[in-house]
């Protein structure tokens, strides 16, 4: 028990904090994150009274942008702490994130899974694949773009979309949406 | 190691039931039977203790070719037969291989090609994207099909019943509760015991392999990168390999390096996740926080050196598309020195924690005879003593240049499998400095030379979820006639259902992360 406090302590908040210098690594920046986060924070205190719930569909990707969306919940991101929760069931959601093509044995279930989600909700597609059907497009096993499929209100495009650019697209839905 | 050759031994064996005719023009060994002594080879086969490894078919002109691989100390042989396409039947090797149930099936729906005797043959890879009497590999199938309307939900899929008192069924999927792939798992249940679990998978199949013809081979190495998105090095290595095979190209020696560190990097980002994950599964956060930090500073490293977090797209057809430098190398050596320093930290602090002990212990135990029986790979598989590893065994560059250490374990576990990822973790830091050191100057890509029409060739690399295998064949003019990767998952996902008897439900998220089968892998 020790150890796990001690190695607790001696990791310590990890979180990228709202500061000015920059980040000397080659990936995001780590004012722009907290920027970002507190800019989605306002949007969601505005307009959900604190919190945003979503639901993350794959309807087909490769897996990639699930290890994407995973990475929103580690230590450096902890999209949490800005109101954006993960939920289990389309009915506690606000928001559909969906990823892949949409392959055609999995486009009953999007649509039942849309239909589970109360208004009012969005729809963002997230990767390449849900934004235009990337390596896969339209083909017998593979409906494309998630926008062939249900009614898409943002794209965050990428292959897969870094952490970075999959909150830097929930906050321009949020600033898009009135 | 490939020096004992029991091919020899074996073909005159077989000499007495079987004639097969050797075909050596190709780079990949391939003998070729008739089909009638499909399922026959196969019982030979298995009283030699051959492992079957993957099956497939193709269509050329108005015959099928059905190819099962099968692999002995090392070394592979690509078994043939050829049918005529209008009694397109052969005798099922699945009745004496439980690992080629599901690629069978997959042919079955995919070709219309019978399995006589097999012993399931309901469809599998086929919900109602298209109709029962049409094949979407077949040549006169056209690539966008004949969609209408919406596809329905595959509502009447013969699941497996139970009935008594007190026996219930538990629906779960195809979307999950998670951030996870889809997949359907019927369970079969008394209180919390499970009694039976059924997996019906082939919800994210994209029609890889049809897509995949005609593609060039830049183009299809950018598809094989996604085949499974946890596997992109993997998969692209595999059917690089392939495709350099059919064309006689040799990569680079610094290219093989580069991929050789590129794989190992793929590597250890999974096992991290997974060690994280697996205890997160257990409600033991520390650990799921502690990984994910250094899973996110690898990837961060990862978009430094390579431009990628995920390493996509890094391996080309020919070599690599992207050079080390000296300061990359130094900052992956630094990197590795960091994170062994804090794996050492993290590892203790897991191992000497008893509530973890208590629920990995014991929990989703894995025989080493079901193991075997199935052909389980890569971690699943050495947690149930199956000692494999294709850069051990049959070693490609760069592998045939280091020494490869196999972690084992025989317990059968998850705790098993949670140790044999993270001494994987260990040997691949060390491959990587290997690789680093022995790093020599040179070209990164070999000039692409365009194929023969008809050659084919055979990739076989070790995945971080163990053996891939991929299959190319090229047409005329550079384009792709067949692309089929083998994803381990295959061969892994019907150990779950084996794996998750008599533990309770509330468990079988741990059991399934101890595993981690990719779905996309698995329905292409």
């Amino acid at each position: 028990m020790l150890r796990i406090l001690k190695k607790i302590l001696t990791t310590g908040v990890v979180t990228e904090r709202f500061s000015l210098r920059s980040h000397a690594a080659g990936h995001g920046n780590v004012d722009e994150l907290e920027q970002l986060g507190i800019q989605v924070k306002r949007h969601i205190d505005k307009k959900f009274s604190g919190s945003i719930a979503i639901r993350q569909v794959d309807a087909g990707s490769c897996n990639g942008c699930e290890l994407e969306i995973h990475a929103l919940n580690n230590p450096f991101y902890d999209i949490e702490r800005f109101g954006v929760h993960f939920v289990a069931s389309p009915r506690h959601a606000d928001v559909l994130l969906v990823t892949g093509p949409v392959s055609r044995h999995m486009q009953t279930a999007l649509l039942r899974t849309y239909e589970a989600t109360p208004n009012p909700k969005w729809v963002v597609a997230a990767g390449d694949c849900a934004a235009c059907g990337g390596e896969f497009g339209v083909s017998y096993a593979s409906c494309g773009a998630v926008s062939n499929v249900i009614p898409v209100d943002a794209v965050i495009p990428g292959c897969p979309p870094t952490p970075l650019a999959l909150m830097k697209g929930l906050l321009e839905l949020m600033s898009a949406k009135k | 190691m490939s020096s004992s050759n029991w091919t020899t031994d074996f073909l005159s064996l077989l000499s007495r039931d079987i004639t097969v005719t050797r075909i050596d023009t190709s780079p990949v060994i391939v003998w070729q039977i008739e089909s009638h002594a499909w399922q026959r080879f196969a019982e030979l086969a298995m009283l030699q203790n051959l492992r079957w490894a993957a099956g497939w078919a193709e269509q050329a002109q108005n015959r099928f070719l059905i190819n099962s691989c099968f692999e002995k100390q090392g070394e592979y042989v690509l078994l043939r037969a050829s049918i005529d396409d209008a009694n397109p039947e052969l005798p099922s090797q699945a009745t004496v291989y439980p690992a080629a149930n599901r690629s069978e099936r997959h042919t079955q729906d995919m070709f219309g090609i019978r399995f006589i005797g097999h012993p399931d043959n309901r469809r599998w890879t086929r919900h109602q994207a298209w109709t029962e009497n049409s094949y979407p590999l077949r040549k006169d199938f056209p690539v966008q099909g004949t969609p209408v309307g919406i596809t329905a939900p595959d509502m009447h899929y013969p699941f497996i019943k139970s009935h008594g008192a007190g026996v219930y069924e538990i629906p779960v999927g195809p979307v999950h509760a998670g951030i996870i792939e889809p997949g359907h798992f019927r369970f079969q249940a008394v209180g919390e015991l499970i009694l039976n679990l059924e997996e019906r998978l082939g919800y994210v199949h994209k029609g890889m392999e049809k897509i995949a013809e005609g593609r060039t081979p830049e183009s299809l190495a950018r598809l094989a990168g996604r085949v499974s998105g946890d596997t992109t090095v993997g998969h692209c290595w595999a059917a690089c390999m392939a495709m350099e095979q059919a064309s006689g190209v040799v990569i680079p020696p610094r290219a093989a390096l580069i991929r050789g560190i590129l794989a190992e990097r793929e590597r250890i980002a999974n096992h991290m996740g997974d060690i994280g994950a697996i205890c997160n599964d257990v409600a033991f956060v520390f650990a799921q926080m502690q990984f994910t930090r250094l899973r996110e500073l690898w990837l961060r490293t990862n978009a430094t050196v390579f431009g990628h977090r995920l390493l996509m797209d890094r391996i080309v057809p020919g070599g690599v598309a992207c050079d080390l430098s000296e300061a990359s190398c130094s900052l992956i050596k630094k990197d590795i020195v960091e994170l062994r320093k804090e794996l050492a930290e993290v590892i203790l602090a897991l191992d000497l924690n008893s509530s973890l002990e208590d629920r990995l212990y014991t929990a989703g135990f894995l025989s080493e005879d079901t193991a075997a029986a199935y052909g389980t790979l890569g971690y699943v598989g050495r947690a149930s003593g199956q000692d494999k590893d294709v850069r051990r065994d049959t070693p490609y560059p760069p592998y045939d240049q280091i020494k490869v250490k196999v972690a084992l374990e025989t317990q059968g576990d998850i705790a098993s499998r949670f140790w044999v990822r993270y001494k994987e973790i260990m040997a691949a830091l060390h491959m990587i400095e290997d690789f680093i050191d022995q790093l020599v100057a040179g070209d990164i890509r070999s000039e692409w030379q365009m194929p023969a029409s008809g050659s084919e060739g055979l990739g076989i690399v070790e995945g971080w979820r163990g053996e891939i295998v991929c299959y190319v064949r090229f047409d005329a003019d550079d384009k792709i006639a067949r692309f089929y990767p083998r994803d381990p998952s295959q061969l892994n996902w019907p150990a779950l259902e084996k794996l998750v008897l008599n533990n309770i439900v509330p468990d079988f998220p741990v059991c399934n992360k101890s595993l981690n089968g990719s779905y996309s892998g698995n329905d292409l």
